[in-house]
């Protein structure tokens, strides 16, 4: 046991990245000189330290390094002058680096790498879909004639006629007339701005003038006074302002626009409060919220960051 | 035949019927495990009060077997998921018997549930060393609860559905992550098409999972700390106790569990 004297030249890393220094230059030659420079430059480096490693017995007398190997206590504690040839260590040299403590740290290291490998792109997949190409709504709900000028008609449609009867959204709409020449419509949405819930039209409504348009959408005009919420009691005016009940704003709104004389459904967005009426209202417009979130006011700070989709 | 003869026979028939749980002791010590488990010392003026965390697991459990059934016949879909309910409740031979096991078992687990946190709470249960129970049972409510949230959709009727609608947009207004929140659980800006199987996994899949950890973790620390006396006990905690050589290594009070196979 005790011939095991340190190696000479002790084991080294350094060859490897000479040797990858020379495969980037043999590889350069083929495909690039920039890659040929850059594995010069590694080969250069990497063959330095390397003989600088080698020749470092020649240039100081090598230290006396006892071989590595720990002696077992049982060793230590009884039979310490029975001339064992198991050589005992001191304390300092035990506080060193060994092998044991490598392995442990390479393992969890590798299996951390390898759980996280794993993990991320399994969490992404759970909590993206959720947050990436959320589409736009872009629904024809037919003629503009089928909007009777100054009153409201509810409109339901699908808004992802692939996915079916879970995407069918409700809107009243009401034909404000012309606008310096440019057509009006009130597009509110039913979705009531407390908790989710529909609201329903107060009034009378004409469910035997309903028409059906297409294969989902259906127009069902209505005389609202307001509208109403049938969860907790909120309740709005004709233009969506609140005027009673928990909601927090006013009802969201979908952009529109006329395509081939028919009105179609864009994009919603949500409305802090409504001035004026009809084709006159300035609307507080923001990005879309979900219900019961502020979208003005101080309560608003609590909302800082906007949803992606 | 003479009675040492009987008495050897007897010795031979029951060393034959004993041998497969000594086979099966030698080679896991789950013989052991599970006596030290079920006959580990309890004080004694334990009561019924002490049954209700019992009665809390056999809810649960009940709930999980009733849920694996009802899985094998629940189509998880916005298109069919309400009527293959229709069909567990009303064509299926004891489909109504065992979902209703299921929707009525939901309502005693969770008020098992508060029963439970109830009694240790007016026992003091919670306190040195049990804190840590205290949390892990608190953790179990939250799921409790959220396996309440995430089952209620899965009929995919009116109540169901409007019902969380306004539970997402609940969590939707909680500061700065809630509108985060709310478009997860359903799957986008709105419910859709992946809110149903979402919903379905977590409820049969992921929660139950957890539930199933913590409970290991709940018993792991019931058995390593004892049951506690009592308020009214005699033996409460603190006492002077009989045996006054009790070791004094800083988990004095509690009741210790015998040693391995029971009876000390």
């Amino acid at each position: 046991m005790s011939d095991q004297g340190p190696h000479l030249p002790a084991p080294s890393l350094w060859p490897i990245g000479f040797a990858a220094g020379i495969a980037c230059i043999l590889i350069g030659l083929v495909i690039s000189v920039l890659v040929a420079v850059v594995g010069f430059g590694i080969a250069l480096v990497f063959g330095f330290l390397w003989l600088r490693d080698v020749t470092r017995p020649v240039r100081t007398p090598a230290p006396e390094v006892e071989p590595e190997s720990r002696p077992s206590r049982a060793t230590e504690a009884t039979a310490p002058a029975e001339g064992d040839a198991m050589p005992v260590m001191s304390e300092e040299e035990i506080a060193t680096y060994p092998r044991s403590t490598f392995i442990s740290i390479a393992t969890l290291g590798l299996g951390g790498v390898i759980g996280g490998i794993i993990t991320v792109p399994v969490l992404g997949f759970a909590v993206l879909p959720s947050f990436t190409n959320q589409h736009e709504p872009n629904v024809e709900l037919g003629p503009i004639e089928d909007f009777p000028e100054g009153d409201f008609v509810i409109a339901t449609f699908l808004e992802d006629p692939k996915i079916g009867e879970v995407s069918r959204r409700t809107m009243f709409i009401r034909n404000n007339g012309q606008l310096e020449g440019q057509p009006s419509f009130t597009v509110l949405y039913s979705r009531c701005a407390h908790l989710g819930c529909p609201v329903q039209p107060n009034g009378p409504v004409f469910d035997d003038e309903k028409k059906t348009i297409g294969d989902h959408v259906e127009l069902t005009p209505t005389k609202p006074a307001g509208f109403g919420c049938p969860c907790h009691g909120g309740q709005y005016d004709t233009e969506g302002n609140r005027t009673a009940g928990p909601p927090v704003r006013a009802l969201d709104r979908a952009e529109f626009s006329i395509r081939n004389g028919k009105l179609v459904i864009g994009s919603f967005y949500s409305v802090a409060k409504v001035e004026g009426t009809g084709e006159r209202a300035r609307i507080q417009k923001y990005g879309r919220m979900p219900p019961g979130v502020h979208v003005d006011g101080p309560e608003a700070w609590l909302y800082p960051l906007e949803v992606p989709r | 035949m003479s009675p040492q003869a009987k008495s050897a026979r007897r010795a031979q028939l029951e060393a034959a019927a004993l041998y497969p749980l000594e086979w099966l002791e030698e080679r896991s010590g789950l013989v052991g495990g599970v006596k030290y488990f079920l006959f580990r010392k309890v004080p004694r003026d334990t009561g019924w009060f002490h049954t209700l965390g019992s009665a809390t697991l056999t809810a649960f459990l009940v709930q999980a077997i009733t849920g694996v059934i009802l899985a094998m016949y629940y189509k998880p879909d916005p298109n069919s998921a309400y009527e293959s309910i229709q069909h567990i409740t009303n064509d299926l031979t004891l489909g109504w018997l065992v979902r209703g096991m299921h929707r009525w078992g939901a309502s005693v687990f969770i008020i098992l549930m508060f029963f439970h946190m109830a009694r240790v709470f007016l026992f003091g249960a919670y306190k040195y060393p049990r804190e840590l129970n205290w949390i892990i049972g608190v953790l179990l409510l939250a799921m409790g609860m959220l396996e309440g949230f995430t089952g209620y959709l899965l009929p995919w009727d009116q109540t169901a559905y409007w019902a969380t609608v306004v539970g997402i947009n609940l969590n939707g207004t909680a500061p700065i992550i809630g509108p985060f929140l709310a478009q997860f659980l359903a799957g986008g800006t709105e419910i859709g098409a992946d809110t149903l199987s979402k919903f379905y996994a977590l409820h049969m899949l992921a929660i139950p999972g957890a539930i199933f950890a913590l409970i290991g973790l709940h018993l792991y620390l019931v058995i390593r700390l004892g049951v506690t006396s009592p308020p009214w006990s005699p033996d409460a905690a603190g006492r002077e106790r009989p045996e006054a050589a009790a070791p004094t290594n800083g988990r004095e009070g509690l009741v210790r569990p015998g040693r391995r196979g029971g009876s000390e």
